[in-house]
């Protein structure tokens, strides 16, 4: 079965079929004579809503960020922090989706496979942070590591720093991104055929190997798929950053704060080209996922 | 306990059944320490930050979370956010599932094409989205000097604040109809139709109902992500105190300007109603579900 879990935000819930009515018969010819005024009227609205709504918005930044060529996009990296917003941005980013791709797929792993007290409960953890509102994750992080919680100042004074500081934010990207791997690779892990496993084991190969050659094939797909909606979710990420950075110029400050910098110090068009490069980055890996999770039922055809 | 796991139902090295024991130990041990480090990663990361707010807002005390929601601000910052939020679960419900059955019933050329137009919001940073807004609408924008000969504000005013929700919400309800619709097929509709129902009769008497419990979860993260969008909103609204100043902005404001015991009360309290909208939803779907399976 073809899921659509695989991207951003995807919903808390295990397998989706595709936007594909395909098999479910939903592109049968009716076999009517009506004119189909209705037909043509959903349509059009449906076109219309998206390119209002969705395409001219993008065509806007990306017009206005290029409109002189690469000028704007020069004046941009030209002020101080620029690179360096980017760059933290993308490390930041890429630790996050390292870190969650390693233990979201440990936790589909044991929810899958294991039957433990406790299993329904880690279940719904894993979707908090689908429901809690980006900024109020940034929030909960000071309230536990800020200075005015034990934990916080235990912290600070081992010389520890969350609070604006890179670990802050990393634990927010963490935070935000951590259900995006679990219910990416929960399903596929559901659908696998356990016999293939019991197959090698009755051939001698270990656990290690068996692991290796005969599961990870499989996951490789759905965990990679994963990984780049977290990268892409975490190179855009505002409201859980923008409250525990600090934002401090060349230290804390992120790509998605640096170009809210420039909107506020009303140099649109130097927003749009940076706002276009993160967003044509995005957008690639997005893609890219879809591929990916998209790929997968080719190769497994259902029973 | 560890009766799922993958073991074979006979131990597979029979030449050796001395290590049979020893096997079943390791996998205990493998098996203990890998849901081990699960939880803890999960307690960590998301139970102990949780705990953390809900800390936070006790220890400010009673009083303090009367004189928070006293504020006429904080009343308008909230009234703003169900506006805000009402408005674009009305608009995302109704026209998602427009575009839920083109997508779902329609195979023109060019649907691939309109799906990924349906994910694109997904991968853009909210700043971009109220980047374009102000692009659009703002100074030099393509659309100021008509809104201005008509004197509509949309930009520092409810209507941009409106639009950027939308956009971050678009796909939420369309990502859980669609699939259903596919599934569901059109048999049913054909009977009704058959029976000499309208296309709308139809529709609201056999579509509508199918999809219901899909529609009303969709709609649930719709709010969910509408109550808690900051980065779109804070760039269009120009944080006008008392005027363009949704919860999350004032949240933000409370933290600049130190005033944090206001901000913890008010981020637990979005809190509490996004986990209470979503678990409530999804308590009513599974009773749905196993409604329509009995």
């Amino acid at each position: 079965m073809a899921t659509r879990t695989g991207s951003l935000d995807a919903p808390p819930r295990p397998p989706l079929p595709r936007l594909d009515p395909g098999a479910g018969g939903g592109a049968a010819p009716r076999p009517r004579r009506r004119p189909p005024w209705g037909r043509w009227g959903l349509r059009a609205t449906a076109l219309l809503y998206l390119a209002v709504m969705v395409a001219l918005p993008i065509v806007a930044v990306l017009t206005r960020g290029f409109g002189n060529g690469f000028g704007a996009l020069k004046d941009a990296f030209a002020a101080p922090g620029a690179w360096k917003a980017v760059e933290l941005t993308l490390v930041l980013a890429a630790l996050t989706a390292v870190i969650n791709g390693v233990f979201g797929t440990l936790i589909a792993y044991v929810l899958v496979r294991y039957r433990f007290p406790g299993r329904a409960a880690l279940s719904t953890i894993v979707d908090i942070p689908f429901a809690i509102p980006t900024l109020v994750t940034g929030v909960m992080l000071r309230a536990l590591y800020g200075p005015a919680s034990p934990v916080g100042s235990f912290l600070e004074r081992h010389g520890v720093h969350v609070i604006f500081a890179p670990a802050g934010i990393l634990l927010a990207l963490l935070f935000v991104t951590l259900p995006l791997v679990v219910r990416t690779v929960q399903p596929v892990m559901l659908e696998l055929d356990r016999s293939e496993e019991e197959a090698a084991h009755v051939l001698g190969a270990g656990r290690i190997r068996t692991a290796r050659s005969v599961v990870l094939p499989h996951l490789r797909p759905p965990i990679a798929a994963g990984m780049l909606l977290v990268f892409a979710r975490a190179i855009g990420e505002f409201g859980a950053v923008v409250i525990v950075s600090g934002n401090i110029i060349g230290k804390t400050l992120t790509a998605p704060v640096f170009i809210f910098g420039l909107i506020s110090q009303f140099k649109p068009e130097q927003a749009a080209a940076v706002a276009s490069l993160l967003f044509g980055l995005s957008f690639v890996l997005v893609l890219v996922t879809e591929r990916l999770v998209a790929r997968r039922p080719a190769k497994e055809p259902e029973e | 306990m560890s009766a799922r796991t993958a073991a074979p139902p006979v131990a597979p090295n029979a030449t050796a059944p001395r290590s049979d024991a020893a096997i079943l130990r390791r996998r205990r041990l493998i098996h203990g320490s890998l849901t081990g480090i699960a939880l803890v990663y999960a307690a960590v990361l998301l139970i102990a930050p949780l705990a953390g707010i809900i800390w936070a807002a006790i220890k400010a005390g009673g009083h303090a979370w009367v004189e928070t929601f006293s504020q006429p601000d904080v009343r308008h910052a909230f009234y703003l956010t169900l506006i805000i939020t009402a408005t674009t679960v009305v608009v995302t419900a109704v026209l998602g599932v427009v575009v839920a059955l083109m997508l779902a019933r329609d195979p023109f050329p060019g649907r691939a094409l309109v799906s990924a137009f349906v994910d694109l919001p997904l991968a853009v940073s909210p700043v971009i989205v109220g980047l374009a807004c102000v692009l659009m609408f703002g100074t030099g924008g393509w659309f100021k000097p008509w809104f201005d000969a008509h004197g509509i504000q949309i930009i520092f005013a409810l209507p941009s604040m409106v639009l950027v929700t939308i956009f971050i919400c678009i796909p939420f309800v369309i990502r859980e109809v669609a699939p259903l619709l596919g599934e569901l097929g059109t048999e049913e509709e054909e009977a009704a139709r058959t029976l000499g129902a309208s296309s709308l009769q139809t529709f609201f008497k056999v579509t509508l109902p199918n999809i219901r419990w899909a529609l009303l979860y969709g709609i649930a993260l719709t709010t969910a992500r509408a109550i808690g969008e900051i980065g779109a909103v804070l760039v269009v609204s120009g944080q006008i105190t008392g005027h363009t100043e949704t919860a999350t902005l004032f949240i933000l404001r409370a933290f600049d300007e130190g005033r944090d015991a206001q901000g913890y009360i008010v981020a637990t309290t979005l809190a509490l109603v996004s986990v209470l909208l979503l678990s409530g939803i999804e308590i009513l779907k599974h009773r749905g579900e196993r409604k329509l399976a009995s």
